[in-house]
Parts: C-alpha cells; sequence; structure tokens
C-alpha cells in the first residue's frame, strides 16, 4: 500500500489553520482596530510607548539563552557520548523536572531566594551577611534559565548523538586539536541544534510573565506582564493588548529570521 | 516489625473512621426535602465558577459545602475557580467557557448588568433570600433594582502590617508611603485596588472619574515605587507570614488567616477611607438550567452552610441566622465584622466608565514601566552591538566561503 505523504500533513494543517493562522488575523486585526471596529493606528502608536518593557524583556530573555547555551553545550556533548542506557536514564533525568507544575517550580524559587528564604537562612546561620537575592533581574535571569533549560539541551543532544565517533577520530588523526576539533567540526556539525535551542529558549523567555511577577519585584516588568496587564486588567484592553503582542510577534520573527539564516548556511556547508 | 507497623496502621485507620463519625454526626441540619428534590435523579450537571479558596470543602472538619448539596439535591457540581474579576469577566466576554453560577464582586456585577451579561433571576425559586439575608444588602449600589445578584459574602480591604518591626501606631495609608520601611512594603498588582488606595490617602473617591485626580493618584504611585518590594495578590500571604515583607494592603478576612500563622500581624482601617466589598452569586446569559442555578444559590443561602463557608474563608456572612451559628470569636471579631461607625468610612467600587478604566489601567502601566534610566540605553546599546557583531560574523564567513570556493574551482 503506498501511503500518500500529502495527506498525513493534514491534521496538522487543519489545527494550525485554526489555532495559529486565524488566531494571527484575529490578532492583526484588533491591533488596527479601536473598540468600535473602525480603523485606526492609534494601539500601535501607544505600544511603541511600551520600547522600554520589550528592550528590557530582549535584554533578559538574551542573557537567559546565552547561560543556558554556556551551561546545555558541554553537557549535551558530554551526554552524546555516554552508552545507550546511560542517555536514556540522563534524558529522562533533564525531563522530570518538567513534570511538576511550572508554577510551582518558580513559587518555589521564591521560598528559596527570599530575604528569610532557604539560602539567606543559611548564609546567616552560617555567621555571613545575608544577600538581596529576589526581585533583581538575576533572580529573573535564574527563573528563566531554570525552567527553560531543557529545551536547549534536548535538541543539542538529539543533534550531538549525530556526529559520529569517527569523525572525531578523523580530525584527531589529521592533527586537529581540542579547539580545532571544536570549532571546525563539532560546532559546524552542532549548528542546527544551537539555533532550534536558542529559539525554543528564547521566545518563551521574552514573553514570560508568570517568572518575572514572582521573582522580579518592581523593577522587573516585562512585555509580557504588561500584555497580562491589557488583557485582563481593568478595562479590557483586547485592541492595545493585540498591538503590543503584535510588536512583540515581529521583534521575535526578526530574532528568528536572522537565526534562520544561519543555520541554512551552515547546514549547507555541513552537507558539502 | 511489619506486624507493630501494621497495627499502627490499622489504629491510625480505626481513628481516622472515628474522627469522621463525630464531624458527620456534630452537624445535623434539616433542609427543605420537598424544595431540593426536584431535580432528583435527571443527571443535571451545574457549573460553578468561584474565586480560589472561597467554599468550605471539608478540610479541617469543615463540611464539604459541593457534597452535601450533590447529595441533597442529586444534582451534579462541577466546580472550578477564578482569581480576578477581570479575570472573569474576559473568560466570559469571549464565551469560550460555560457556566451556570458566577460570584463575581460589585462593581463587575454592575458592569456586566450593563453589557447584558447576567440572566435575571427568579427570586421566588430562592426564598432563602427574603427569608434569610439581612435587609442592609438587598437592593445594594450595584444592583439597585435587586435583579441578577445574591449576596455571598462581604469584607473590607485594610491595612496589614506586622508589630515586630512597624512599632508605631498606624492610622492611615501612609505606612505604605514610608521610606523607613522602603523594601519591606507590599503592594496590590491590580490597577482599581492600587488606585483606589491611592485616591483615598489624597482624600477622592475610590469611584472618582475626574482625570486630574486620577493623574494625581497616578503620580504619588509612581513616588511610590520606590518603596516598594514587590507588586503582588496572592503571594501577599506568604510573604508575609514568612516576614520577608511587613506592610501590604489587604482583604480583612485574609488577614484573619495569615494571623493564625503569625501572631505578630495587625490590621487596620486607615483613617482616610477603606474599599467595602460584597461578593455575589449570579447567573450568567445563556445558562440552561436556571432553576437548578437558583436551587444552588438557594442552598448557599441556608444559613449552616453560609455558617460553614464562612467558617472556612474567614470573610463575613450577609446572613444574621449564621451568625449565630459560628464560633462566637470570628462574629465579635472587630476586623471580620467592623461596627456601623468605622463601616460609616467605607466606600463600595462602582462601576467606572470605559474611558476611566482604560485612563486607569494606561497611567498603572506607565507606573509599571517606570521612567527611562541609563539602564535602558546601555541594553539598547549592547543589543545593537550583538546584532552587528552576528551580522559582522556573518559577513565574515560568507567571505571566507566563497574565497574558499573559488580556489577549488
Amino acid at each position: 500500500m503506498k501511503l500518500n505523504a500529502k495527506w498525513t500533513s493534514y491534521p496538522y494543517i487543519i489545527w494550525m489553520i485554526l489555532f495559529t493562522i486565524i488566531p494571527l488575523f484575529l490578532i492583526g486585526y484588533f491591533a488596527f482596530t479601536d473598540a468600535e471596529g473602525s480603523f485606526t493606528v492609534s494601539n500601535m502608536e501607544q505600544a511603541v510607548k511600551y520600547i522600554p518593557a520589550l528592550v528590557k524583556s530582549i535584554s533578559l530573555a538574551a542573557i537567559a539563552t546565552v547561560l543556558c547555551l554556556v551551561l546545555a553545550y558541554p553537557f549535551a556533548f558530554a551526554m552524546s557520548r555516554l552508552s545507550f542506557e546511560r542517555q536514556k536514564m540522563m534524558s529522562m533525568l533533564i525531563m522530570l523536572p518538567m513534570w511538576m507544575n511550572f508554577l510551582l517550580r518558580t513559587y518555589a524559587w521564591q521560598a528559596i531566594l527570599e530575604d528569610n528564604g532557604v539560602v539567606n537562612t543559611l548564609l546567616t546561620g552560617i555567621g555571613l551577611s545575608s544577600v538581596k537575592l529576589i526581585n533583581t533581574s538575576g533572580a529573573v535571569v535564574l527563573g528563566m534559565v531554570y525552567n527553560y533549560i531543557p529545551f536547549m539541551i534536548l535538541p543539542l543532544y538529539s543533534v550531538m548523538t549525530k556526529i559520529d565517533k569517527s569523525v572525531l577520530e578523523a580530525a584527531s588523526d589529521l592533527g586537529a586539536g581540542f579547539f580545532s576539533t571544536l570549532y571546525r567540526v563539532i560546532l559546524p556539525l552542532s549548528m542546527p541544534g544551537i539555533v532550534s535551542g536558542t529559539t525554543m529558549v528564547f521566545v518563551p523567555a521574552v514573553s514570560t510573565f508568570v517568572i518575572s511577577g514572582m521573582l522580579g519585584g518592581v523593577n522587573n516588568y516585562l512585555i509580557g506582564d504588561l500584555i497580562e496587564t491589557q488583557f485582563l486588567g481593568n478595562s479590557y484592553d483586547l485592541n492595545c493588548g493585540s498591538a503590543t503582542s503584535l510588536l512583540l510577534m515581529v521583534v521575535v520573527l526578526v530574532t528568528m529570521a536572522i537565526f534562520n539564516h544561519f543555520s541554512d548556511e551552515d547546514a549547507e556547508e555541513a552537507l558539502v | 516489625m511489619k506486624k507493630i507497623v501494621s497495627v499502627f496502621l490499622c489504629m491510625l485507620l480505626m481513628l481516622s473512621s472515628l474522627v469522621f463519625c463525630v464531624s458527620a454526626d456534630g452537624e445535623d441540619y434539616e433542609y427543605d426535602a420537598e424544595y431540593y428534590s426536584k431535580f432528583k435523579g435527571q443527571n443535571i450537571t451545574l457549573y460553578v465558577y468561584n474565586w480560589g479558596e472561597y467554599i468550605a470543602d471539608g478540610s479541617d472538619e469543615t463540611m464539604d459545602v459541593i457534597e452535601e448539596f450533590e447529595a441533597l439535591t442529586g444534582i451534579q457540581v462541577e466546580y472550578t475557580t477564578f482569581d480576578t474579576n477581570e479575570g472573569l469577566y474576559s473568560k466570559l466576554q469571549s464565551g469560550s467557557a460555560y457556566y451556570d453560577i458566577i460570584i463575581p464582586s460589585d462593581y463587575m456585577i454592575s458592569r456586566m448588568a450593563q453589557n447584558g451579561m447576567l440572566e435575571k433571576l427568579n427570586y421566588d425559586n430562592i426564598p432563602n433570600f427574603k427569608k434569610y439575608v439581612d435587609e442592609v444588602f438587598w437592593n445594594p449600589d450595584y444592583d439597585a433594582a435587586q435583579e441578577y445578584s445574591v449576596p455571598y459574602t462581604w469584607g473590607t480591604v485594610g491595612l496589614i502590617y506586622n508589630t515586630k518591626y512597624v512599632q508605631e501606631p498606624v492610622d492611615s495609608w501612609d505606612l505604605l508611603w514610608d521610606e523607613k520601611y522602603s523594601g519591606k512594603i507590599l503592594m496590590v498588582s491590580n490597577s482599581r485596588d492600587a488606585f483606589g488606595i491611592a485616591l483615598k490617602r489624597l482624600g477622592y473617591s475610590m469611584n472618582t472619574e475626574n482625570p486630574d485626580e486620577i493623574r494625581q493618584a497616578a503620580d504619588s504611585l509612581k513616588e511610590q515605587k520606590d518603596v516598594v518590594q514587590a507588586y503582588v495578590m496572592d503571594q501577599i500571604f506568604d510573604k508575609m507570614v514568612e516576614e520577608n515583607a511587613w506592610i501590604a494592603p489587604y482583604y480583612a478576612g485574609d488577614y484573619l488567616t495569615m494571623s493564625e500563622s503569625n501572631e505578630d500581624l495587625a490590621f487596620v482601617f486607615p483613617k482616610e477611607g477603606f474599599n467595602q466589598f460584597v461578593d455575589a452569586m449570579c447567573i450568567p446569559k445563556g445558562c440552561v438550567n436556571q432553576e437548578a442555578a437558583e436551587m444552588f444559590i438557594n442552598f448557599m443561602c441556608e444559613p449552616q452552610v453560609s455558617a460553614e463557608n464562612l467558617g472556612y474563608i474567614g470573610y463575613s456572612t450577609p446572613i444574621s441566622a449564621a451568625k449565630e451559628l459560628m464560633d462566637e470569636e470570628l462574629i465579635t471579631n472587630p476586623v471580620a465584622y467592623p461596627s456601623d461607625e468605622v463601616l460609616e468610612n467605607s466606600e463600595t467600587y462602582r462601576n467606572l466608565s470605559d474611558e476611566t478604566n482604560k485612563l486607569m489601567d494606561d497611567l498603572w502601566i506607565e507606573v509599571r514601566i517606570g521612567t527611562i534610566t541609563l539602564g535602558f540605553w546601555i541594553a539598547v546599546g549592547f543589543l545593537a552591538a550583538g546584532i552587528i557583531a552576528l551580522c559582522a560574523l556573518q559577513i565574515y564567513r560568507k567571505r571566507k566561503r566563497l574565497v574558499a570556493r573559488n580556489a577549488v574551482k
């Protein structure tokens, strides 16, 4: 029996039209209309005023993404060199925190970082002075790294398992040292993993509102918090909320486009 | 060893069943069996949408109200919770969910009624309303013709502080602006409550529609930001009990729950005035089992049920008959049931015009974003540098690749 490959994609295409394409058009529609439904650009003008919050979100998300990459990259490589059984166990351990509710995990960090929290109780217990941990940008970045690092490790790992041992041996036979192998062999071959991991961490981090709300204090009002205020605030401001979401979406799309550009060329190179 | 463990477990089981019997026996109450049996065996399900932690659920030896209702009437209840009036409003507005009974607050009820989102109640089906609900709660501001709602609880918003750290006498909202306690002050994160407090402190009404007054309130909230630790709602519980913060505005009922865990906490009704709210049961438009829903509302007005609920929640009951069944200590507590003189100083929220709501929210976002600081320009600089570096790297690699290809050719 011949399986028509075209058909197999239909369920997802229907899903995507219903829950991605149509909502996208709705957001576009709301962003450029007022409460009565007539065309206006005033929502967009207002959304532009919120660029400080957007810049803050992008900076924190970028820092978190870089930290995730730095932490995850060596780990994913080491993991991909383990025996099959060990690899299975490791990937389960990475997924383990995700079995718990996202909100609960962030809430636990609050209890750890508080002024009278676990860390500071320990510090004062051994005679050190307490440090200010919660309600800082650092706490928000920590929350982002903690929550999203599995999304960096897993794509990196799945690309790195495909790097054959013989390729590394060949590199070493030809006289490549550690850094040379890393830069000329492993890095280009794992580029698709870096790109998808970066996207999978950056995109949710830039739009988060739970983490900043719980760990960020007064000075970390991110674009996600702002959109939440617009949709769930007093005025139920669909139009401005949509305009801000649209602005965020454009920024995320541009970032993703830049990264995808990287990935295309490297994939090309890897094939050559 | 194994034997000892099993004996111990058996004893534990027996003990717990004993406790269960006592609590089940102790609270017998007669219901109007004929009225409540109307829908028996008809397989009706009611969808109830209530605030979180807002009904007695059988823990701490309270009655499991939902279970009691199901057993009495044979109607199934699907119970879910929300955490803000605005969240409830947008959920109903979007039409994405179906509910038979919702429990919004006063100003939200008038807003929903104005927008035609509520079904008119048939009070003949809710005999307990006239029978038990105190007359002061009839025809309230938010439902002047008494068409849409039956009060469930009421309460106040006041100032909670920790007497261990705040030793001076407190009687004013000014405490929330006091630089002495910088970093230990919490503020509510929803715009209406935050502006309500700021307006009262300036001597204005919480329901003002005057843009100048609202702008002044926004300015004073911007001033306050320097001393605030965080803008939060439910987290106030943990932060106050664990003494990570010392001062916060919150609901009187929740203060009672908090003070059980931390005895140093005190509560005051600020002299400038404060908010009094009523949460009432309503039926949203499009309800298909209205009579059954009205039966549920009627059940919630049974004095015994109200006493159980309010004993659990810690808020105040609009049903005097219920007070007689409640803990003496609670009903004489001046925080839960303040005197009429104190209440004279309170103000209930009215529904504001769309323009005022919009102005308030826009100003609130302005407060939360804050002014553009040096940090903003540094971040912009770094991001720009990052993008330029990426592009440069990209161009460099492209060149190199081109050179390599030409060399191969």
